[in-house]
This record gives structure tokens, sequence and C-alpha cells, in this order.
């Protein structure tokens, strides 16, 4: 079976956000791309579903982007992938322009189960692999916390408000990898040798239409820095005081 | 005829959630503001407030019937919806930001051909558009996002769009049965979890972080957090160090948050964690360190021992909504 595991090249979480100078999207200066952390666990559970068929499968790393894109590829066939797909594009595009391009991919690799993270943390849709599932017609389960793929059929445990839901369905599939799933393995110096050796096809990504557009980005109102009550218990009574008659919070 | 706009509901267990009732006042405000005309649709077997919706000012509601549809489908629901919504030409379809609306309204969108804007905090139309406003990084930035398409699929933030009581309440419940649901994809079972109350649907959320020093400590949060009716939250530290299950964080990698009211104790604020939380109406924060990041976004803090301040929190706390 081929697994495609469509990954996005994010700023770590710990990136302070300034503005870049086109107003629409970050300034890239000085910041860290790392792996979407949950494509990590996308990842992760190909190359575990790659182990426990125990057969010819073959994961493939597919994402949209520039040249940089490149680097989260790399770190991704360090962990265990076989191979990389760089759909080039040197523009931003929505979640709908991404999920076209990568499904067109997939389905022109005849992969037949396909990870995404459920979300990337930079634009936070949490839609690329629904979107990707509809496009080629693929079943879809999102935010799963649980995996067990049996033949063709699947239960995945969603994680949703107050619990999980069960969800059943088959392949071919589209899971959207949420914490919990697994413990993303760290690449050994063997794969990162290894790694520098697999192939990354490089293309044009199909396609470019936006179906929305970011007029403008800017920053939350700053928030005030408040009071500060005390050092210890007997500053008790004001706080509780505070959010009832002030904040009207209780 | 005027252009519609469809306020999808959410209900579980054959009960409407308040998320419905504030997607119900969003559509019909943004109906006013655009001359649209607003319908609610829910897709369920028997609800049992459905009447409800016409205090929060939509008249008419279609309800798209079916046993096999009482818990979700992805697919089931998706076609029910999107059958309904080409049927009326409906332009602009509403859904509110939670796991259901996350997973149904991409499906939706690509059914109808149209973009889809998540998560949004603000709907503009001062230009006569509708221009929305929705978090990015976790809420570090914003973003003002319009359509290029001609259909629209929207999801709101629950906590942020209020749901607005109006003076008219009757509503007219149109009932189509659906026939024979597709249910490739279905929900077969569903598992609580341990905790109370879900830090996404809080009202009120109390979280920790390492500062309690270990997982036995929390019992100090659970009893604050009991004492609020609150959900307890925790910091990615005390998650990644395994203290807590990982669907209580909140942060860049876990779950954003807007409450009336966080608590955060022992958290020295991380910008991940601070993106996750910032837009909580209120922060109390709860530290020994008074330079610790988490003082400069909250509006009240005590620098102090949370071994020593959370018992007598939690016990004025008791006394106070005694009193």
């Amino acid at each position: 079976m081929k697994i495609a595991v469509c990954v996005s090249h994010v700023p770590d979480t710990a990136t302070k956000v300034k503005i870049g100078e086109n107003g629409i999207t970050i300034d890239p200066n000085g910041v860290t791309y790392v792996i979407n952390p949950y494509d990590e666990i996308a990842i992760e559970e190909a190359l575990k579903t790659k182990e426990n068929l125990g057969d010819e499968s073959e994961v493939i790393i597919m994402t949209v982007g520039s040249d940089k894109s490149k680097e989260t590829i790399r770190k991704a066939l360090a962990m265990g992938a076989d191979r990389g797909v760089l759909l080039k594009d040197d523009n931003q595009r929505d979640s709908f322009g991404i999920a076209k391009a990568l499904a067109e991919e997939i389905k022109a690799q005849d992969c037949e189960l396909v990870f995404c993270g459920k979300q990337s943390v930079d634009y936070d849709n949490s839609i690329t692999g629904q979107l990707i599932g509809e496009i080629i017609d693929y079943s879809c389960a999102t935010v799963v916390v649980d995996l067990k793929i049996d033949g063709k059929k699947i239960i995945a445990e969603r994680e949703i408000e107050g619990g999980r839901e069960i969800v059943e369905t088959e392949l071919p599939a589209v899971i959207t990898a949420q914490k919990g799933l697994n413990e993303p393995r760290y690449a050994s110096l063997k794969g990162i040798m290894a790694a520098k050796k697999k192939t990354i096809d490089e293309k044009p990504a199909s396609g470019s239409e936006n179906l929305t557009e970011v007029l403008k980005m800017h920053m939350p109102p700053p928030k005030q820095a408040g009071r500060i009550l005390g050092t210890d218990s007997s500053a008790v009574p004001e706080l509780v005081k505070l959010l009832r008659e002030e904040a009207k919070v209780l | 005829m005027a252009t519609k706009i469809l306020a999808v509901l959410e209900q579980r267990d054959g009960f409407l959630k308040r998320s419905a009732f504030e997607t119900v006042s969003s559509a019909k405000k943004l109906a006013s503001e655009l001359n649209l005309e607003a319908e609610a649709v829910v897709v369920g077997n028997e609800i049992s407030n459905i009447n409800e919706i016409g205090k929060f000012g939509i008249s008419k509601v279609v309800h798209l019937k079916n046993a096999d549809l009482a818990n979700y489908s992805s697919t089931g629901y998706r076609d029910a919806i999107a059958n309904y919504a080409n049927e009326v030409d409906a332009d602009y379809i509403m859904l509110a930001n939670t796991s259901l609306g996350r997973d149904l309204a991409p499906r939706l969108a690509v059914k109808l051909g149209s973009g889809c804007l998540m998560d949004c905090v603000k709907l503009d139309t001062s230009s006569g558009d509708l221009i929305a406003t929705r978090p990015v990084y976790a809420g570090k930035a914003l973003v003002d996002v319009k359509f290029n398409s001609a259909k629209k699929v929207i999801t709101i933030r629950p906590n942020v769009f209020k749901a607005q009581p109006t003076e008219n309440s009757s509503v007219e419940v149109n009932l189509i049965e659906v026939s024979s649901p597709n249910l490739q994809s279905r929900v077969v079972d569903f598992k609580k979890s341990e905790g109370k109350l879900d830090v996404a649907e809080a009202d009120i959320i109390v979280s920790g972080g390492r500062g309690l020093k270990g997982p036995e400590n929390f019992n100090l949060i659970e009893e604050l957090a009991d004492s609020l009716g609150a959900a307890v939250g925790a910091s990615r530290a005390v998650v990644d160090a395994g203290w807590r299950p990982h669907g209580e964080q909140v942060g860049q990698t876990g779950k954003t948050v807007s409450p009336s009211l966080y608590v955060a104790c022992g958290i020295s604020g991380a910008i991940q964690h601070l993106a996750g939380m910032s837009s909580s109406k209120y922060i109390v924060a709860i530290n020994k360190d008074k330079d610790a990041p988490i003082f400069n976004i909250a509006d009240y803090g005590i620098a102090g021992d949370v071994f020593e301040i959370l018992p007598a929190l939690t016990e004025e706390i008791k006394k106070v909504k005694q009193g």
C-alpha cells in the first residue's frame, strides 16, 4: 500500500509573531521553522502502519511550498519515510489551493491511505485533511487519537468535547492526527544519514484556485497588565470581591 | 427571492447545544446586515428543544430527520445538508466552530464549491461585503479575510458571539425525512472522558502548571474548579510530563480557549500557552515568581505560593457561593 503523509513547514510554536512588510503574513526573519507538530504524529502513524503491514508498503511525504519546505521533508525522511514530493509554489495559497494540489498528487501516486496533522499551527484552519478527502472522494476521520485498520475497515477514535467518538469507515481514507495518537520517534543518526540519499521529487503544484484571500494581518489589542493584589492568601478576599463586583464573573 | 443563509445547528443526544443558539443569533444578525433570508437546519432524530430556536430570532427551522442520523455521520450529515442547501440555493452556511463544525464545514464547502473560513471572531459587513476576522498562530495574530467564491461557508468561535434572545418566540419546524442516508463514515459509539467539563466548552477554566510540583497536587486545582463549576486545564509542560491528559492542554498545541474567567495557577506563561488563553475575558494568575510573563496579561494576580493560596481561594469561593 502507498501511504501519503501531507506535511507543513511552520514557525516553531515558541515564535514571537511580527507582521511582515506585506501586511498579510508574518515577518519570517529570525523565525525557526519546524515540521508542524501534528504532522510529526501523522508521520509516526504512517511509519507504524507500514511496520504493522510488514509488506512492501511505501510512505511518501508530500508538501506544497517553496524550496525551504524541503528541510521539513528531509526531517520526515530522517524519521524513516521512503521518499518525498515537493509541490512547488512560492505564492501563498489558502487551504483549498493546498488541498487541491495535494489531492491530485495523492490520486496520481495512487495512495490508498493519507495522514495529515489535524491542523497546522500557523493558520489553524484544521480543514486540509477533510478537503483532500472530499476532493478525491476518500473517507476522512479527523482529530484521531486511536486508529485500527483491519483490511479495508477503519475504526478511529476522535477527540471531541467531553469524550471520544468511535468512527467506523473504510479505505481509501484520510486520517488527521491529534496529540495522543502516538509518540513520534526521533530521527536516529543513521536515519539522518539515510535521508540524504532518499529522493525528493520536485514539480510545480497544480492549480492555484484560492477561494479565500487574506486582506490584512494585525495584532490582537494588547492586554494591559493588571494588578498584583498581594503575595499570600491574605489577598484572597479582595480577589474574590473583584471577580464578583468588578469582573462580574462569579 | 432573497438569498439565503443557513444556520447549521448542532445537537447531541437530541438536544441543541448552547453554540447552536449562538449560531442562530449570528446568522440572524448577518442576514439583516446583508439582506438575506435566515433559516436554521438541524440533522438528527428526535430533537427535544428545537422550539427554542425561535427565541433567538430565526422563525424557520428545517429538521432533516432520520433515526440513523441521531449520531454524527460525516457523510450522512454532509449529504443531507448539502442537498438541502443546493435545493434552496443558499449562499451562506454558518456553523459553530466545535468538533462537529470543524469536521463538517470543509466537507460542505467542497460539495457546494465554496471557500471556507474557520473560527471567525468578527464578521464585518460595513463595506457591503463580508470580511471575517479570524485568529492565526493560536491567537498571536489575527487576519481579515474575504471570500473569492460565490458561496460561503463560515464557522464562528463558540463563546464569542452571544446568543441574543429576541421578542419573537414562534418557530415553524419543517420536517424533512432523509431517505437512505449515506453512512459510509459514522459514529458507532461514544466514550465519555473522566473530566466533568471540557475546557473547549467551559465558561470558567482553572489551569495548573509546573508550579504544582507533581500530579498528586492537582487535587488543589480540581477542588477550586469544583467550587467554581469550572473545567480543569493544564500547561503543555505538565501534559508532556504525563501529569495530565492532553485533552486538558491549553495553548498552541492544545486548545485555544476564550472563557469568561481563566485562573492560571503555577503557570509562568510560555508564549505558546499565552497564545491559547489570552483572549479570555478575565485572567487571574497565581504564581510565586512576580516576574512571570503570565502577570503581563493577567487582570488580577497574587504573586505567592499556590499551595497556600489555592485552598484559601477555594474556601472563600465556597463561602461566597453559599452566602
